[in-house]
């Protein structure tokens, strides 16, 4: 079996490895990333350490299961750990437009930032622009790392991060480096030429073609979009070595051996799909990837009794005599089909992740049970905890 | 209950929370009206390549693919909407300007058009599905594409439907004329239209139903047609509901199963017994949540139909069992098997 030799994710290790300062949770959508996050936080605050968890839209009732009726961009406090190992949990969610608002006004002159706020273009993109939400978390971070308390030490000395629901799970690494490559290019330049009157040294390099390029583009967008994109585009050049510096900064920091990532899957074809895409992703550029995390795996009562067995039980049970009350024959068939559908089910699942295993023999995992029910309370959370570190 | 409903509807966008299974709904769906012997094509737009897998078939490309047949002549078409190729279809369509192409992906153009400019991407996305909707046999100028009677989207998940069909909300503050603004408008009334409705997949789980009620309220305030709520692997009560009451209660005797199972030539001892008891116990506490959610799916008072969990997967069949079960109570004159 595979399962032999693939070493075990050990997230209590992490968890107790003071030089590890970041955690990063990715996966496709739906897999209970953010609950696999909430659940390391709270269990490396119980352990000792000063932690906070960034979420980037958390369902209400996560939020409710730490004890907090809203989340938003300041870190709250949550109450409701043990804070006895002297540990604490500060938890938030990422306010995308907030957050770039105030990138800007840290990188421009005062006029300029309000100038660059005011413009319709900049808040389209602020609050919409598809790679906007994995940019900003990742500024966040960065933001939250650089947080001091009186005497100069970081606020924290843990940060749980959950990753936004993307179309792919590569998209907020992608994001930094995307727009750094955007605000160098050749895109950029044209934008601005109009905007430098007479801008020669411009336009000896781009000349050819340029002029129907424009003309097309006004042609598609229109004349005035053309030209808001132009002034946000203008007013962002003053700040454009502040953005390339900051998606370096963030790209360092991702890379750093202080971060570890986990990814997050669920025993189905596609989501593990999609984790192995991440990580061999992130092997190829040399990310500290800790591991992954299958959550919702059908785990079996009865490892003993196969589904066929139980199905062939189930048929000879119809000749079971039956009883005048209580208990009856058709019961004991109905629990055996259950077990079977079970037995079925989570054969799938660990076909599915034999095949991730295959694949990726060296990868530490740890599997989380299916429960039956949704998360409700710190309790439940907590024992989340507990099933990823086999404890 | 009478399928009819749906009758008028060239376009049916599915969307549901990550996890819930759209995709496989969405290929469910176009495969049950291929059934009732109608060109349907299937368009996914986040280049996740969701819909080959579900059909077993290679990569889909930018050109129309048949992935499945019907019957009856009916027949399924394959499509991975590509912004940039939208792009460049929407230039040549318009503008003749094909040879532009070329000379704005140099520039940086194609990459700010389909990446960075908010709202342009989602507006050429749509606004290739909207042209598919749109053909009619015969209409001159489609380069003798296809045309068909029904589209199914698999859309963007809940978290961002609202944004993604609200092309015209999104470039508002942006475009106040001009060109885009005309396609998005089109693109609206389409959207807004009883051609189009939005169905929403759900598990009967506290999260996927709270998503699904936000949704509901999102599209609503968007005037966008809420269709159906589509609930998907929903958990048969297989145990009895008498039986479950045992199980739970505080003093189960468990002489009586056992004798069943040493009859059946079990081995009988703790593991076998407590095992399957256990079972009954998780069935009972998780057909009771979905108790719970149908209520509140109830409460959006729309038309809601329900589809089994299927333990064996999506392989082997499920597709087909999805497809049927959604034909008999979706689709006036779908096949009874």
């Amino acid at each position: 079996m595979s399962a032999d030799v693939t070493p075990a994710l050990d997230i209590d290790a992490l968890i107790a490895d003071p030089s590890i300062r970041t955690i990063v949770c990715c996966g496709s959508g739906g897999v209970g990333k953010t609950t696999s996050a909430a659940a390391i936080a709270i269990r490396a605050a119980e352990a000792g350490r000063t932690v906070a968890v960034l979420t980037i839209d958390p369902a209400k009732r996560l939020a409710q299961a730490m004890g907090l009726t809203d989340l938003d961009n300041e870190p709250a406090p949550v109450e409701a750990v043990d804070t006895s190992r002297g540990g604490s949990l500060d938890a938030m969610m990422l306010d995308m437009k907030r957050t770039f608002d105030e990138v800007v006004m840290q990188h421009a002159a005062p006029e300029k930032a309000q100038q660059i706020l005011a413009n319709p273009f900049y808040q389209a993109v602020s609050s919409s622009f598809a790679g906007t939400q994995e940019y900003m978390a990742m500024e966040r971070l960065g933001q939250l790392h650089a947080e001091r308390k009186p005497g100069g030490w970081p606020r924290w000395d843990l940060i749980v991060v959950d990753t936004p629901p993307s179309r792919s799970a590569l998209d907020f690494l992608d994001a930094p480096k995307r727009l750094g490559s955007f605000l160098d290019g050749r895109f950029i330049k044209l934008m601005m030429a109009p905007a430098k009157a007479g801008g020669r040294a411009y336009l000896k390099v781009l000349s050819v073609g340029m002029g129907s390029v424009t003309a097309v583009m006004s042609k598609i967008l229109g004349g005035p979009m053309l030209r808001d994109a132009q002034t946000f585009v203008a007013a962002l050049d003053t700040m454009f070595g502040g953005f390339r510096e900051r998606a370096e900064q963030t790209y360092a920091l991702l890379s750093d051996a202080s971060t570890a990532f986990v990814v997050v899957a669920t025993p189905e074809r596609d989501a593990l799909r999609e984790a192995s895409f991440f990580v061999d992703r992130l092997e190829r550029e040399r990310m500290p990837l800790a591991g992954l995390v299958v959550n919702r795996v059908q785990m079996t009562y009865v490892p003993s009794l196969s589904a066929a067995r139980a199905q062939a039980a189930a048929q000879d049970a119809l000749d079971l005599p039956g009883r005048e009350d209580g208990w009856a024959p058709s019961d004991t068939i109905g629990l055996l089909h259950l077990h079977a559908d079970l037995a079925e089910l989570g054969q799938r699942h660990a076909a599915a992740i034999g095949r991730f295993t295959a694949s990726h023999p060296d990868i530490p995992q740890v599997q989380v049970a299916a429960a039956a029910h949704d998360v409700n309370d710190i309790d439940e959370l907590r024992e989340i905890g507990n099933t990823l570190t086999g404890a | 209950m009478a399928g009819s409903a749906w009758d008028g509807v060239r376009l049916h966008v599915v969307t549901g929370k990550g996890g819930t299974g759209k995709t496989s709904v969405a290929a469910a769906l176009a495969t049950a009206y291929a059934a009732t012997g109608k060109h349907v094509l299937i368009a996914e737009v986040e280049e996740r390549q969701g819909i080959s897998q579900v059909f077993d078939v290679p990569q889909l490309g930018t050109t129309e693919t048949q992935v499945a047949r019907g019957q009856r002549g009916g027949d399924v078409y394959g499509l991975a909407v590509d912004a940039k190729t939208a792009l460049m279809e929407y230039l040549q369509m318009f503008y003749k300007l094909g040879m532009a192409g070329g000379l704005l992906e140099r520039f940086g153009v194609v990459d700010f058009a389909t990446t960075i400019a908010p709202g342009l991407r989602d507006v050429l996305l749509i606004g290739k599905v909207y042209e598919a909707v749109r053909r009619r046999p015969g209409r001159r100028g489609h380069r003798g594409e296809r045309p068909y009677d029904v589209v199914v989207l698999d859309a963007p998940p809940t978290g961002r439907i609202g944004r993604f069909l609200g092309v015209n909300h999104e470039i508002a503050g942006l475009a106040k004329m001009g060109p885009v603004k005309s396609q998005a408008d089109s693109i609206t009334a389409l959207l807004q239209s009883r051609q189009t409705a939005v169905h929403i997949v759900t598990l009967l789980e506290e999260m996927p139903v709270q998503e699904t009620v936000d949704a509901a309220r999102d599209l609503a305030a968007l005037q966008l047609p809420v269709g159906a709520i589509i609930v998907n692997q929903e958990r048969e009560p297989i145990v009895s509901a008498e039986a479950r009451a045992l199980v739970t209660g505080d003093a189960f005797d468990a002489g009586p199963l056992e004798s069943d199972l040493r009859a059946l030539d079990l081995r009988v001892g703790p593991t076998l017994v407590g095992g399957l008891v256990q079972a009954g116990q998780d069935l009972d506490e998780r057909l009771r949540m979905q108790d719970r959610e149908r209520k509140q799916l109830a409460a959006l008072d729309r038309p809601t139909y329900h589809l089994p969990f299927l333990h064996e997967g999506l392989d082997a069949g499920g597709l087909r069992e999805l497809a049927g079960a959604l034909g008999r109570q979706m689709i006036a004159g779908a096949p009874h098997e």
